[in-house]
């Protein structure tokens, strides 16, 4: 039977080289056992390593082992030790153990493992420095004290966490066993026993202060808190002592808030509100103005921010609108704007929108020469988890949206207009159907502007094969190209 | 006027913060202070520094730059039309704040609001000054938390992104009646129209430039939102349906739900009742359910049934179970990841878990207790190696026994 105490300090390392040593000896996990504690410190001293068996060979761990090892072995129970072992043994021959939450010995290890990770993490949260008076200037750095106690053997695991966050200045957490000490950036831990000072630090007033009045009396929670923050922390918390009061006035507080009627009114509350709406209503508006003179773009485009002509605005951001030049020979439509129109409030910026920007520019076509709209202008999506999936817009929504297209047209009047997909088609023409036939024709539209008919650029971007694209995207730059041609013959027309 | 000390601002602007419930510190980027100059340190997880007895952790110094508000809105303490005591924070007595606390170890970072002073650009521009001296004169590299005030410039708001973590506009309400009629002041579409700028601006800044470098990181920790419950009218079902509506439209971290809950003074147009807390810890569930378990707003609630709410006596997991008993018992060893996470009682490291063991044998029972499933919940819509929920899913008392299993976890007063 080998006995074997751990230290303290660095418990972890002891133990591996015990638990290799054992390994690599053959020793079985029943007759080897260790204990902690510093009542008998000799006793490690005094143990001697197994040598090693013949055919013994070194122990191997796989991945995660370790880890899980380390944090195991902060464990405060007796067993922790003996079961990293069997483990260890166990995981010789058949190395995918720990994959297997449901046996026995690796729901304990994790178990101990989660207790250990929740105590590193109440320590993070509830150390409480105070700042040592006096000598401040050793070295320009401040210093800070702090009083812990934890439930198992985390402060070496813990104290880099520390060193990272409070790296410029000096500070040292003492607990019952062992304490941390950080000065000029280095940090070292030492294994004396400590006792809890008595210090005092006058910013603690004000924490006091925050923590009292960031409490709602009306939400009363007792057992949610301590669930947190268990009452072993309290006596090292200076905010906790507030506690016992808070508690014992909240329902007189909340009921106070309840029955009493509001206060007066402010006097001068009126007055700020009245300049405020003041402000708010003075904003340029032009409405008046646009009924009896021909209303520009700018003005259709104020009127349909507010649009609730059908039921699309009620998921949308915001009504994207046509954009570019009122003069323009050149109308371009689309179907509606997608996820990035639909945040930015402008057409065509998305992928479709930039691939339309690349094929137009090989073929000549400036876009900023254009006027850009689409059929529909809210946004029309189904709600899938992080993303919102395009949906096509019905036929009465197209209907419905008419409304402001026909007004952009009338006050565009283009010499073209490019209708880019089936819905585009269906709002010019009444018929949407059969676009791939009708494509690269002209057809007359209802307001007796040609209307030239071509694919949507999200058609190209769905396409799944690369040779397909680039046809694609050729037929795509061909059908510009003539629309180009036909704006411009018609300029040339128009001009002689 | 005699000014105030510290201490008495500090009493007067986080009484005014209270009403905010996100504390988060998490999902940052990581940085830390060692062998550099500066001060703090983010590490993915957040830190809850104390828990206050209403059960809502501190993690971060929630304070008001100002109460001073021009707006009116009826549920909140500072609107103008309330006699609450005014105070007002200069920059640096934050700054002061905030770092001291942080370096006794009091809270992870800072979470700044505000009241709107003058103009919502002068209110934001106040604000992001403080971030930025934090950051810049400071080096400190704790969480900041800045609300965005709407309506200001996308300049301030570009700038508030690159020193703070995280960025949030409040929603207020569920429905847009509801924010006209309280919030007259406020327009639900131009807080959306925020949401949708810094959705905007962190798509750019995660897009690499033309020599593959990064621009920088804008709010590293995302947006969040938060919509008070129980003020106007709005059932669970069209609450839920917008927050999914806003998780997939502007990439949230969070939408928080906050019961109304009464203030001092409060405005006459609100329902002076206690707050709705169940009901809110309900909401949390449903929404952990669609972000995490893959389920729709829609199957959480049934308007012929409840009126388009949540039950309040039952998980809504196991009431959607309850409700659609026909796709159970689940069968632990064949089915796969999507239905397991509809077992009432399986969370979702319990099925990560349970999909691992099962490589290594059929599991049982006993297996499923070590693998972290509530079983007292579980047991009833699952079969394993050895057990069989026998008629307990066509019984008709079922729902009644969890019912009566179902502690009221929340004490009210």
């Amino acid at each position: 039977m080998h006995q074997f105490t751990l230290p303290d300090l660095d418990r972890f390392e002891a133990w591996r080289d015990q638990a290799r040593a054992c390994a690599k000896a053959c020793v079985p996990a029943c007759s080897v056992s260790w204990r902690t504690g510093t009542d008998a410190p000799t006793l490690f001293a005094d143990t001697v390593l197994p040598s090693p068996e013949k055919n013994g060979k070194p122990a191997r761990a796989p991945e995660g082992f370790l880890d899980l090892a380390r944090l195991v072995c902060a464990h405060e129970s007796g067993e922790a030790f003996n079961l990293l072992y069997r483990l260890l043994i166990r995981l010789q021959g058949y190395p995918r153990l720990l994959s297997d939450r449901s046996d026995p010995d690796v729901e304990t290890a994790r178990r101990m493992e989660k207790s250990v990770r929740r105590d590193m993490q109440k320590m993070k949260a509830f150390v409480r420095f105070r700042e040592l008076a006096g000598d401040a200037e050793f070295a320009g750095r401040r210093r800070f004290f702090a009083w812990f106690e934890p439930s198992h053997n985390i402060v070496q695991l813990a104290g880099p966490f520390f060193a990272r966050r409070f790296a410029d200045m000096d500070w040292v957490i003492a607990t019952p066993r062992v304490t941390a000490i950080h000065e000029n950036g280095n940090l070292r831990f030492d294994a004396s026993p400590a006792n809890r000072p008595h210090l005092t630090d006058q910013t603690e007033e004000l924490w006091k202060t925050y923590f009292t009045h960031i409490f709602n009396p009306a939400r009363l929670k007792v057992k949610a808190m301590c669930a947190e923050m268990p009452k072993k922390y309290w006596k090292n918390l200076p905010e906790a002592e507030t506690i016992p009061l808070l508690i014992r006035e909240a329902e007189s507080r909340s009921r106070a808030m309840r029955d009493n009627a509001p206060g007066p009114v402010p006097p001068k509350a009126e007055r700020v509100k009245a300049r405020l709406h003041q402000t708010l209503e003075s904003e340029p508006w032009a409405g008046d103005a646009a009924m009896t003179s021909k209303p520009s773009i700018e003005e259709l485009r104020k009127d349909a921010a507010s649009c609730a002509r059908c039921q699309l605005c009620e998921m949308a951001t915001q009504t994207v609108f046509g954009e570019g030049p009122q003069d323009a020979d050149l109308m371009v439509v689309g179907e509606q704007p997608g996820d990035r129109e639909d945040l930015a409030g402008k057409p065509f910026i998305g992928p479709a929108g930039q691939l339309f920007d690349r094929i137009a520019k090989s073929v000549g076509l400036n876009r900023s020469e254009c006027y850009v709209t689409n059929a529909v202008k809210h946004f029309k999506f189904r709600p899938a988890g992080k993303r919102r999936i395009h949906q096509r817009p019905q036929n009465h929504e197209i209907d419905r949206c008419r409304w402001w297209l026909d007004r952009e047209i009338k006050l565009v009047a283009p010499s073209l207009i490019l209708a880019m997909g089936a819905t585009a088609l269906r709002a010019l023409t009444g018929d949407g159907s059969g676009i791939l036939k009708r494509r690269g024709g002209i057809k007359k539209s209802r307001y007796g502007i040609p209307v030239f008919v071509t694919v949507h650029p999200s058609f190209l971007l769905r396409l799944p094969s690369e040779q397909d694209r680039t046809v694609e995207e050729a037929r795509f730059a061909a059908d510009l190209a003539t629309a180009l041609d036909f704006v411009r013959q018609d300029r040339i027309i128009q001009s002689e | 006027m005699t000014s105030k000390t510290i201490k008495q601002k500090l009493a007067i602007l986080s009484d005014a913060a209270k009403y905010d419930a996100s504390c988060a510190s998490s999902g940052t980027s990581k940085r830390n202070s060692a062998g550099g100059k500066g001060l703090g340190s983010t590490e993915g997880s957040g830190i809850c520094h104390a828990y206050a007895p209403d059960g809502r952790c501190i993690s971060l110094l929630k304070i008001l730059m100002t109460n001073f508000c021009v707006y009116d809105c009826a549920y909140c303490i500072n609107r103008i039309s309330s006699d609450v005591e005014r105070a007002r924070f200069s920059p640096e007595e934050i700054i002061w704040l905030t770092i001291e606390f942080y370096r006794r170890n009091y809270i992870e970072g800072l979470f700044l609001s505000s009241g709107i002073i003058r103009t919502p650009d002068y209110t934001m521009e106040q604000m992001v000054r403080v971030a930025k001296e934090l950051r810049t004169t400071h080096h400190f590299l704790g969480y900041i938390h800045l609300k965005t005030i709407p309506d200001a410039a996308p300049e301030l708001i570009e700038e508030a992104g690159l020193y703070a973590d995280r960025l949030s506009v409040n929603i207020e309400l569920p429905t847009d009646a509801g924010v006209k009629k309280f919030a007259p002041e406020k327009d639900p579409a131009s807080i959306r129209k925020t949401m949708a700028d810094v959705r905007l601006k962190k798509l750019d800044y995660s897009e690499k430039t033309l020599s593959g470098r990064r621009r920088g990181k804008f709010a590293p920790a995302g947006q969040s939102t938060q919509m008070i419950v129980g003020a106007d009218g709005a059932n669970d079902a069209i609450i839920l349906k917008y927050a999914t509506r806003l998780y997939s439209g502007y990439g949230l971290k969070r939408v928080y739900y906050s019961a109304f809950s009464p203030i001092p003074s409060a405005s006459s147009q609100l329902p002076l009742v206690r707050p709705p807390l169940e009901r809110e810890h309900r909401l949390y569930q449903a929404d952990w359910l669609l972000r995490f378990y893959g389920f729709e707003a829609g199957e959480l609630t049934t308007e012929h049934e409840t009126g388009g709410m949540l039950d309040l006596d039952l998980d809504p997991k196991l009431a959607w179970a309850l409700r659609n008993r026909e796709r159970f018992p689940v069968d632990v060893n064949r089915a796969d990841r999507e239905l397991l996470l509809r077992v009432p009682g399986f969370g979702t490291k319990t099925v990560s878990r349970l999909i691992a063991a099962r490589r290594h044998k059929t599991l049982a029972y006993d297996d499923l207790m070590r693998l972290g499933a509530a079983m007292n919940r579980a047991r009833s819509f699952i079969t394993a190696r050895g057990w069989t929920p026998g008629n307990q899913l066509d019984a008709e008392n079922l729902r009644a026994r969890f019912s009566v299993q179902t502690d009221r976890q929340l004490s009210l007063f």
